[in-house]
């Protein structure tokens, strides 16, 4: 058996590599995103409500949540294809931003008192989720589609040239990862049973984009990679105790500079392989 | 009443439009957002608040929070800007985060999560004109806006800091071509940001009597949606906007409670994103930036 404190940062690295591969997923559409997390909120709040209120299945109404944020996500995707680089991140930032406010001001939900009375999963089940989807974004990327979408990354006018519909692989990437990130949303909210909208402030959507260009963002598993290096540094720098988020923000930029790819690259992956 | 809230979101409007200026600096010049801005004004604040607690005048606490959130500036170019110049813009972006966590963290630890308070009697003379009473810490923080916004604008349109500046927007390789000193001229705009940002944190703490490690996200960060939706290329914009999105912030806690007030001012932002790229003052096709 492992102690409920390795549990705990398993389970949390998990939902954190799967909220990652959502702006894994948007990265590779050459779209960045500040707001993710409001994805994340979305799907937290659905699959809670449904599990609590309606007696919902947890695996199903986590399911759902992600489908309704999904739905959301390409609702968004619409007006955000009108903009790219820092000016996407500035309004998807405000989105985030705005769907926080949205959930404090909900009553339904209980506001800014947060939901509580969810039943808490396991953490196999936590991974029962994030597995099957690491394997299928790996597999993914040996696909033409994802060939495609990084052609529009690439280079967008040129894509269109060659007949890639941009609108369509932007659209789909937004939905999809907005449903990825709904995902861990109902994972969060059933791991550790109480969710407050601050908890999908600007910091998860920073951290989630963090976890990818840590990591690297040209592989699956740089996110993976990335997600465990977001939750257990801190730990690991408690020996400073008060200080260690900002040796975290120092390591932050010392990476930056040093491995602007990431520290999971192609290369690296080749390099290991015996 | 509706009168008095629309003094009140003055003044917050005023210390908006010094941040975004702070924000569109280097936004405008460089391409880069520079998110530790935000935190610099929360340091200025810091800094600020404690010279005056350690009964200096309020003009000193406000040249020192200058002074040190200037040399930060450029502390910030120099590690997390210059070396990524020719990266991706999301590069730059991130490692600036980097220094806002740095920059929080150490706040936190040096003055505590508390809010650090203002002495009550300073600036506590208040002046009626009508039914409207306007405190003197308010006056002050206007006044300074208006004089730092002229200021600004003269060293841009007259000073050879200010061509460089512009040039460096235009095109980088031809103004030093044409003899622009730019990696000077690159740093006096962090340092000129960050002096911006700094004055207004002393300014949020004169208007509210306090300060928290977490200004800079709370308030800070709506600069940006100032700054969008004044444009990054003009200053009579931010001017613009400023007071504009702080009586509207006023208001809609004043109408509609205090939990609408994030949604008024970034769906301003994201309306004028979508509709408006460039600003409400700015210049329609101004570079690519959409």
């Amino acid at each position: 058996m492992i102690s409920s404190y390795a549990s705990g940062l398993l389970a949390d690295t998990g939902i954190a590599f799967i909220a990652a591969l959502s702006v894994h997923l948007v990265l590779a559409v050459g779209q960045l995103s500040l707001g993710n997390a409001a994805f994340m909120a979305c799907g937290a709040y659905v699959a809670s409500v449904l599990t609590v209120e309606h007696g919902v299945p947890v695996h199903a109404a986590i399911a759902a949540g992600a489908v309704v944020s999904g739905l959301l996500g390409v609702l968004v995707g619409f007006p955000a294809l009108r903009l790219r680089g820092i000016y996407l991140a500035m309004a998807t930032l405000g989105f985030g931003e705005m769907t926080r406010s949205f959930f404090l001001t909900l009553d339904a939900t209980g506001g800014a008192a947060g939901y509580s009375g969810m039943q808490r999963l396991s953490l196999g089940a936590i991974w029962a989720w994030a597995l099957p989807l690491l394997v299928l974004v790996l597999l993914a990327e040996r696909s033409r589609l994802w060939l495609a979408m990084n052609a529009v990354r690439d280079d967008e006018t040129a894509a269109r040239l060659v007949g890639l519909d941009a609108v369509a692989l932007k659209l789909g990437a937004f939905g999809v990862a907005a449903a990825l990130a709904g995902v861990a949303g109902g994972l969060f909210a059933h791991w550790h049973i109480f969710i407050e909208p601050s908890a999908f402030a600007l910091e998860r959507s920073t951290e989630m984009v963090l976890a990818v260009v840590l990591g690297g963002s040209t592989v699956a598993l740089g996110p993976l990679f990335g997600a465990a290096a977001l939750v257990l540094a801190p730990e690991a720098l408690r020996f400073i105790a008060d200080w260690r988020l900002a040796a975290f923000g120092g390591l932050l930029i010392a990476i930056l500079l040093v491995r602007p790819q990431g520290i999971i690259d192609r290369r690296l992956i080749q390099a290991l392989k015996p | 009443m509706l009168l008095q809230q629309l003094v009140n979101g003055l003044t917050l409007g005023a210390v908006y439009t010094l941040v975004a200026l702070g924000f569109s600096l280097v936004m405008g010049v460089l391409g880069v957002l520079n998110l530790a801005v935000a935190e610099l004004f929360m340091l200025g604040g810091y800094v600020g608040l404690s010279l005056i607690l350690a009964d200096y005048p309020v003009a000193v606490a406000i040249a020192g929070a200058a002074l040190v959130t200037a040399v930060l500036g450029v502390v910030v170019e120099k590690v997390a800007y210059q070396p990524l110049r020719n990266a991706p813009p999301i590069a730059p972006l991130l490692s600036t985060l980097g220094f806002s966590v740095i920059f929080q963290t150490a706040a936190t630890n040096i003055w505590g999560s508390d809010p650090l308070l203002m002495p009550p009697d300073l600036l506590d003379a208040r002046y009626r004109v009508g039914s409207v009473s306007v405190g003197q810490a308010q006056l002050l923080v206007m006044a300074t806006a208006v004089v730092l916004v002229a200021a600004l604008a003269l060293l841009m349109r007259h000073t050879r800091f200010g061509y460089g500046l512009r040039a460096i927007a235009e095109n980088r390789d031809v103004a030093r071509l044409l003899g622009v000193p730019a990696p000077l001229v690159t740093s006096g705009a962090f340092a000129l940001s960050g002096a911006l940002a700094g004055v207004a944190g002393v300014q949020i703490g004169l208007h509210y009597s306090a300060i928290t490690p977490y200004v800079g996200v709370e308030v800070g960060l709506k600069a940006i949606a100032v700054m969008v939706v004044g444009g990054t290329t003009n200053i009579w914009g931010v001017l613009l906007a400023g007071p504009l999105l702080g009586v509207l912030e006023v208001m809609t806690v004043a109408l509609g409670g205090a939990a609408f007030r994030d949604m008024t001012v970034y769906g301003l932002m994201i309306l004028t994103l979508l509709v408006r790229p460039q600003g409400l003052l700015g210049r329609a096709g101004g570079a690519q930036r959409v």
